[in-house]
């Protein structure tokens, strides 16, 4: 891709030259229910007091993608400001069915499926924008799922760098151990978004990861 | 298949998608789980086409009145290399650049039949709707 490297050079230039600061374009990736937004929420209330969407357990709540622009994060002596993106999650099956169980009517239900169906599609068609990407996991579900194999392996294709957050550990039957043994090659933090567990180690991961962002 | 008692698999041979393009070879996936068969290809899609065929799916979930499609189940099953010599992964590795991923398995099925593929290294089992 030519283009893209002259492109990406120029714009490098461009960045230096006025001294603009770039916001790192932060990606929030994974299967539905993993706590994405769970986690955009905690960061963004962390660091600008407000949360980015609202999070729900009904599968699909995301079903837009949804951004908090400006968010400026300070670990230690660093500090690095971002736009956290947070993207509908993905799956190869939407059954309206599935939401009726949730106390959704037929109308209501189809409704969603059909939003969600749009959202898996807008996900993966913002993957070519990301800076960085957190991949989401629930530490309490099987890892091997084509969906996240997927999923690291278009963020591969892409080199662009990845986190993966193996979330909701205070849950019972959590096991990250199983997570880092599925994606051996990734730096994997283990957190509960929910209730703000091992922040801190999250966060120094996330800074080791901008290091090796795209365009740097 | 007229019910579920029974499900046929199809082989579909690394040769019959080799030489498609990515498009034609999403379009084939997805003409034959909406025909409500379960396929199993010898090799694999590569990452950008599993994501196109992912958003190609979503398209048609519920385009049609009539249609009962609600997705796929998809999954790849690779043998473990990991404890090849040096050698013998230089020759993998040589073997697959002539002839693509052959020893990889894809397996792909309408989610109205198969409700889950579990899997883990060793292992892949499909469950089938009752």
């Amino acid at each position: 891709m030519p283009v893209n490297i002259i492109a990406d050079f120029f714009t490098r230039i461009f960045y230096s030259i006025f001294n603009v600061k770039r916001h790192v374009k932060l990606g929030f990736y994974g299967p539905p229910n993993g706590g994405k937004t769970t986690l955009a929420n905690k960061i963004c209330k962390d660091w600008t007091g407000e949360e980015i969407g609202s999070v729900s357990k009904v599968p699909h709540e995301t079903r837009e993608v949804q951004f908090k622009e400006k968010v400026d994060v300070k670990f230690e002596n660093k500090k690095a400001t971002f736009k956290i993106i947070d993207t509908p999650g993905i799956a190869t099956k939407i059954d309206y069915e599935d939401f009726l169980h949730y106390g959704l009517n037929v109308k209501e239900a189809k409704k969603r499926a059909k939003e969600a169906t749009r959202g898996v599609i807008e996900a993966i068609k913002w993957l070519d924008d990301m800076d960085a990407v957190i991949v989401v996991l629930d530490s309490s579900k099987n890892p091997y799922t084509q969906v996240n194999i997927t999923i690291i392996g278009n963020l591969v294709a892409r080199k662009i760098p990845v986190l993966i957050a193996a979330n909701k550990i205070d849950l019972r039957g959590a096991d990250i151990k199983k997570i880092e043994a599925a994606f051996p090659e990734y730096d994997v933090a283990g957190i509960s978004a929910r209730a703000g567990t091992n922040m801190e180690e999250f966060y120094e991961s996330l800074f080791n990861l901008i290091k090796k962002k795209r365009g740097t | 298949m007229k019910n579920n008692k029974s499900v046929t698999l199809q082989f579909i041979p690394y040769a019959e998608i080799a030489y498609l393009t990515s498009f034609q070879r999403v379009k084939k996936l997805i003409d034959l789980a909406m025909e409500n068969r379960v396929v199993l290809i010898q090799g694999r899609l590569a990452p950008e086409e599993e994501a196109d065929l992912i958003q190609e799916t979503m398209k048609y979930i519920g385009k049609s009145k009539s249609s009962r499609f609600k997705g796929i189940e998809l999954a790849t099953f690779m043998p473990q290399t990991k404890n090849l010599s040096m050698m013998q992964t230089i020759r993998e590795n040589f073997a697959k650049s002539l002839l693509g991923e052959r020893d990889v398995l894809t397996i792909i099925g309408p989610a109205t039949v198969v409700r889950e593929i579990k899997k883990d290294p060793t292992k892949i089992q499909l469950l089938l709707r009752k």
